[in-house]
């Protein structure tokens, strides 16, 4: 058997799970209605007169600052303290298809969640003619933002087997990831801090890249930057796990 | 797998396991073998190493020396962890699934497809009898009907390594009865490996036991080896109809070590000297006592005492 068959039916398992709670209603429900609000009342969609959807990007590296956290805090933890992480584990499938399974579940289900914001890109289109490139390297950065908000809120829960206190930890994490790309941080860091270091801590944050897709920017560069931190914290997970035996 | 192949082999091979957690030493040096046929019952007091043995068994933790070899694949690969069935401590199972899906999930993992997977599912669905509950959410489940969808999972596959953590806990009698008999069934061709604490359990399944203490292991052998190093071996016991008026009598021969009363002074348990026969004499001194004789309901001679020897082996130890 290989690799990817076991992770392939720890992958179909983790997704049907988040659709036989109600947790996966609500998150989504959040999500769309969020999104909504904060587009078309704080964002000024109908105001600015134009036919994009930066009012609607601008706001998911917030969203996902408790969005994704909310996906996430389950992934371990709940195995944590069910005792299935002990019968998982033994299976044979190695830790790290375990954890890549568990994970891409909870990106397919984040996922669907923007999927599901599409009606907005339909509306924008009826209204007027936006780049449909633009919007579709948009869509595509904030996927990639948020697996790598994923990866961090999987290994937090990797780290307890309260879901809660796993919540807490991965938006504390996120937030430190889009803190240190804020101007207003910035401007303060490089005060007391030399330029190359500043601009090493704000490579380091979500929104400077998400910011260049948003924008209608795809270079290579954010996306390795998506594709590595989501790789990391993947490894960092697979090594909690494996610390905690 | 070729079973002939591995016959007269150890089917689990664990030789100078070690483990500590800090200063805390969870296993000391820990060796045995289980062979294809037997069915090991693994005991030892709380704390003793016994989780902590069975996780490295299936990998799930590594040793800090020693090693284990699984149907001849070292730990560490898949191809081990393929060869074992596994019973983690309190039956856990995915409760938001019903038995079909989880079990259909467990096969997936375990890369059973098509009719094999079906006829797998079947095979655990008839001889743990769960029939009546496949479409259930497991949370909705009796803990009875729960152990059993788990234990299901740890054989879906014919594992030839069968590792279980307390596997008849939350079974009313009659269950226990049947998964002990399906146990024995599957031992004939499996090395089986059982913690637990019910000594019942082990007299009357398990072929071998191995007992640790404080991470050592401090005896390895059939049950009626173990039983031999009992006090009560070779015991025997009397029941009266009413308390005798001499029980001193019994004290007085020579093979007797001790006299313990029970029930009143109704019951008596002659504990033999070591390696002696206590039936002749026993009977010789009953001759000349025909109100006790007539006084005597039943008369029965003990193989030993599992607590008795458990207790020897671990008190003082931990």
């Amino acid at each position: 058997m290989s690799i990817t068959t076991g992770s392939l039916a720890i992958f179909r398992r983790e997704l049907g799970a988040y659709f036989a709670t109600p947790l996966a209603w609500v998150c989504l429900l959040f999500f769309l209605l969020a999104a909504g609000i904060l587009t078309f009342y704080l964002g000024g969609f109908y105001e600015r007169g134009r036919a994009d959807l930066l009012p609607f990007f601008n706001f998911h590296p917030w969203l996902y600052l408790f969005l994704v956290p909310a996906v996430g805090m389950r992934l371990w933890a709940e195995e944590r303290r069910s005792g299935t992480l002990e019968l998982l584990l033994s299976l044979p499938v190695s830790t790290v298809a375990a954890t890549s399974g568990k994970f891409m579940a909870a990106w397919v289900f984040i996922g669907l969640a923007l999927l599901l914001s599409t009606p907005i890109w339909w509306t924008v289109n009826f209204l007027g003619s936006p780049d449909n490139g633009v919007i579709l390297a948009s869509y595509l950065g904030s996927w990639l933002m948020a697996g790598a908000f994923l990866a961090i809120s999987g290994c937090m829960s990797a780290l307890t087997r309260s879901q809660v206190i796993a919540f807490v930890l991965a938006v504390a994490a996120c937030f430190v990831f889009i803190l240190c790309g804020l101007p207003m941080v910035l401007s303060g860091l490089g005060s007391w801090l030399p330029d190359w270091l500043v601009d090493f801590i704000a490579s380091l944050s979500m929104l400077t890249h998400f910011r260049d897709i948003s924008r209608g920017m795809l270079s290579l560069k954010d996306v390795l930057y998506f594709v590595i931190m989501m790789k990391l914290w993947v490894l960092a997970t697979v090594w909690a796990l494996k610390r905690h035996y | 797998m070729n079973h002939q192949a591995l016959s007269g082999e150890p089917l689990v091979d664990v030789k100078g396991l070690s483990r500590s957690f800090g200063p805390l030493q969870a296993v000391s040096n820990l060796s045995f073998e289980v062979r294809s046929g037997e069915l090991l019952g693994f005991l030892g007091p709380n704390g003793a190493g016994k989780t902590t043995t069975m996780r490295m068994i299936c990998g799930l933790i590594r040793p800090d020396a020693g090693a284990v070899r699984i149907c001849g694949h070292a730990l560490g690969g898949l191809e081990a962890r393929r060869q074992i069935g596994y019973l983690p401590e309190g039956a856990p199972s995915y409760t938001e699934m019903v038995p079909r899906q989880f079990l259909q999930f467990i096969a997936r993992v375990r890369g059973l497809r098509g009719d094999a997977a079906r006829k797998a599912l079947a095979q655990v669905v008839e001889q743990l009898e769960l029939a009546r509950v496949m479409e259930q959410p497991i949370a909705t489940l009796s803990q009875g009907f729960r152990r059993r969808v788990a234990l299901a999972q740890a054989i879906i596959h014919q594992p030839r390594v069968l590792i279980l953590d307390e596997p008849t806990e939350g079974l009313d009698p009659n269950q226990k009865r049947q998964v002990r008999q399906l146990f024995t069934r599957l031992a004939e061709d499996r090395a089986i490996i059982i913690s637990t604490h019910v000594l019942e359990e082990v007299m009357a399944i398990c072929t071998r036991v191995v007992v640790v203490s404080a991470g050592r292991l401090v005896a390895d052998g059939s049950t009626a080896q173990l039983l031999a190093r009992s006090r009560y071996c070779g015991a025997l016991s009397l029941r009266f109809s009413q308390p005798l008026e001499d029980p001193d009598c019994f004290a007085e021969l020579d093979q007797v070590a001790s006299v313990e009363q029970s029930l009143g002074g109704r019951v008596l348990t002659l504990i033999p000297e070591s390696g002696a026969q206590l039936l002749e004499p026993v009977q010789a001194l009953l001759k000349n006592r025909p109100r006790e004789v007539e006084n005597l309901e039943a008369l029965s001679l003990e193989p030993g005492r599992l607590d008795d020897v458990f207790f020897d082996l671990t008190q003082g130890v931990v």
